[in-house]
């Protein structure tokens, strides 16, 4: 037996983000192993939404300073639609609707692309409907949804689902999850959280944005950070996220002198 | 052909901006640029035409020198110089040609360049082509299988030649010569186009094709159509186009006249990408094209389906007069603009048979700095009783600098009639653009997807092999014009 490897999966290097010369992230550190799941928390504003849209390679942001790697590779090099082959996966806080597109002939074009990356010949039909199927019961999905045009007239708690869908079918290696449980009732709620628990493995990892601690009861983090005024203020582990959840934020702002 | 030259052919036409740029020299047999009724006895000596033809030709010219160029459109078209423009040109040919072994090799290696297939490609999938190339036919297939049928399908030259009792009975009777100027152009100075006759009860058993290439420089391309179906009869009509890159401007005035008598059912679906012009409004063709039918008979059906992404400048209002109690017509399409192209189009439905129906679906897509015009007529007569129209007319905005308008006309005379407008105007936003991407999706197919999806209503409508090119043109037609 070799030595056994503990790479992070995700390193993040004293991240400086701004936006229109406003500062939001002012020195972001994170790292993120295979098969950990990371809540990230923090009041309205913190930059917690920031940090997702980053990550994911939305150009509305500058990045002033830092360094961001993933998987041995500069993520901040790379173009969105590779940040997403390479394996990272957002949901998104407001799914977007595109009308007249089907969620069949989005996934399948977006797991054709993903598998045209790792060099692998496209799905044929029956084997895209085969995987859709195991997915959809998998995530709980109703077919009502994906015979659908994409998140189109979808109530809010329908558009989360919709999202852990497609993470199914992408199986990301990392997962960040931006306010999803935000404007779920507690049976969706639990849906969502159930399928984010069932495709945990050892090898992809979960970074959860969530404002609230109620999300926390179903998918159970190892590590809980706060995120306050563009930086880490706080890590430790599950029990900070009740104990957040008890006192609010307002000693963290006192802490941090505001 | 050696080597060499096939891999320059195939990079020019591979690097070209345009697709299909690309110049064929074939030895042209012009008349000479200007108009005067001594080229239009030229053209007509030239097509060995009889006297109805010439009569019908100077009388249409007559009519033409005391109109102007229309000018309500919402479009910016430079000024025309009608006496600057070759109106007569055909390539050269030795004789009637037996096979496509005969075809000028050029001529066929062009076709090959745009995937046309006239050989046996098209047996296999069943269409039957008469290929217009600048303004005689080149060949026609297909025509004795029509033949034991009993459709006629040739050039309008063949028509006049072989069927002229036909074409005295119909020629100008949905489009009169005096409709509008560019119908009464058309009408003096037509060189070619296609002729179909579907006699009573029969089903043409394939569809019809025809592509339209514009190739000789200055040359001004006035095509004309005519169909004609009998009493329960039925045919599917496909027009094509594509043109090569010109930096000078393209007259292009053609004209379609359609008739469908008792219980009869007409499609016809346009694929219209001709050279827009370059990415600074340079070049291009100028589209403008009267397409009418008439429901004649009871119960009839015209169905018009487009997609149109090229031209610099598009004047197009496929109309259909439902004249026929219980007649009813459909028109879907979808128009593309880009960089500075102008398009104004749009449809009529004339309501004057009892208890007739029409539908309209309209989808404009505007991108770059293009104006994106819908203008449609809805018109129920005083007689006509129980008349339905539904029209939905969106429109989609790419970037902030395009436009996108919306004139829609209601004459209604008649208070049983039933008539609906929906309009919608959005936006391709950089959310959705983003929201693709995330899910590793590229940003060209992020637009090709979201815009297949807007138009999917109308690129449905339209035959499968037809719906697959409309689907890539729509992509390409796009490309570069997002972020």
């Amino acid at each position: 037996m070799g030595k056994k490897l503990n790479i992070e999966m995700l390193s993040i290097k004293n991240l400086h983000v701004s936006i229109e010369g406003k500062d939001i992230l002012k020195g972001i550190n994170l790292d993120v192993k295979p098969g950990e799941v990371h809540a990230i928390m923090g009041p309205n504003g913190a930059g917690k939404s920031t940090l997702a849209s980053v990550l994911a390679g939305r150009d509305l942001f500058n990045v002033t300073e830092g360094e961001v790697n993933f998987q041995g590779k500069d993520l901040l090099d790379m173009e969105p639609e590779d940040r997403a082959k390479e394996g990272i996966f957002l949901g998104f806080q407001y799914p977007i609707e595109i009308p007249g597109v089907s969620t069949v002939n989005f996934m399948k074009t977006a797991v054709n692309e993903h598998r045209k990356y790792k060099g692998l010949d496209p799905l044929s039909a029956s084997d895209f409907l085969k995987l859709m199927r195991e997915k959809k019961s998998l995530v709980e999905i109703d077919s009502k949804l994906t015979n659908r045009s994409v998140n189109e007239g979808f109530s809010g708690g329908e558009k989360k689902k919709n999202e852990i869908f497609q993470m199914a079918m992408l199986e990301p290696k990392l997962a960040v999850l931006d306010e999803t449980d935000s404007g779920l009732d507690i049976d969706a709620l639990r849906v969502v959280a159930n399928g984010v628990n069932k495709l945990k493995t050892r090898d992809n990892a979960t970074i959860v944005i969530t404002h609230y601690q109620r999300l926390l009861d179903y998918i159970v983090p190892d590590v809980v950070h706060v995120l306050y005024d563009g930086r880490i203020v706080k890590t430790a582990g599950k029990e900070l996220a009740l104990e957040l959840e008890e006192k609010g934020y307002d000693w963290i702002k006192e802490e941090n002198g505001k | 052909m050696a080597k060499e030259e096939q891999d320059k052919i195939l990079n020019e036409v591979t690097e070209s901006e345009y697709k299909y740029g690309f110049v064929t020299d074939i030895e042209n047999d012009d008349i000479g640029k200007g108009l005067n009724e001594d080229v239009i006895r030229m053209i007509s000596a030239k097509k060995k035409e009889p006297k109805f033809m010439l009569d019908f030709r100077l009388k249409a010219y007559r009519h033409w020198k005391t109109m102007k160029m229309p000018e309500w459109a919402y479009l910016d078209i430079p000024e025309i110089d009608y006496q600057d423009i070759i109106y007569y040109s055909a390539p050269k040919q030795k004789a009637k040609l037996e096979s496509m072994d005969d075809v000028d090799p050029e001529i066929r290696a062009t076709f090959d360049k745009l995937g046309i297939p006239l050989d046996e490609q098209k047996i296999l999938a069943n269409v039957a082509v008469d290929v217009v190339m600048d303004s005689s036919s080149v060949k026609t297939t297909f025509k004795e299988a029509l033949a034991e049928k009993g459709i006629i399908f040739c050039s309008f030259s063949e028509a006049v030649q072989d069927h002229p009792d036909l074409i005295q009975e119909y020629m100008g009777t949905v489009v009169p010569i005096q409709d509008n100027f560019y119908a009464a152009l058309n009408s003096a100075v037509f060189s070619d186009g296609s002729f179909v006759y579907i006699p009573k009860g029969v089903r043409c058993p394939m569809e019809l094709s025809t592509y339209f290439r514009i190739n000789a420089e200055n040359t001004g391309q006035f095509e004309r159509t005519l169909i004609v179906c009998e009493e329960e009869s039925y045919v599917s009509y496909l027009e094509g186009c594509t043109a090569p890159m010109r930096d000078e401007n393209q007259l292009h005035a053609a004209i379609v006249e359609i008739i469908v008598k008792d219980n009869a059912e007409v499609k016809y679906s346009t694929v219209q990408n001709w050279y827009p012009g370059d990415k600074n409004g340079k070049g291009g063709i100028y589209n403008f094209v009267t397409k009418r039918g008439i429901c004649e008979g009871v119960n009839s059906k015209l169905m018009w389906a487009q997609v149109e992404t090229g031209s610099a400048v598009t004047w197009k209002y496929p109309s259909t007069i439902l004249k026929g109690d219980g007649s009813s017509s459909e028109f879907y399409s979808v128009a593309v603009t880009n960089n500075h192209q102008q398009a104004d189009t749009g449809t009529k439905m004339i309501h004057i048979g009892n208890n007739t129906k029409s539908t309209i679906i309209s989808k404009g897509i505007s991108a770059g700095k293009s104006n994106n015009s819908y203008r449609g007529l809805v018109k129920v007569a005083k007689n006509c009783e129980g008349a339905r129209n539904f029209s939905q007319c969106d429109s989609l905005l790419l970037g902030d600098k395009c436009g996108a308008h919306t004139f829609p006309y209601l004459e209604i005379g008649n208070q049983t009639a039933k008539v609906e407008h929906e309009a919608t105007t959005s936006k391709i936003g950089e959310d959705q653009i983003f929201y693709c991407n995330q899910r590793g999706i590229n940003t060209e197919d992020a637009i090709g997807l979201i815009v297949n999806g807007y138009a999917k209503e109308v690129i449905n409508k339209m035959p499968m092999e037809f719906a697959v090119e409309a689907q890539k043109l729509l992509q390409i037609s796009l490309e570069g014009s997002v972020g």
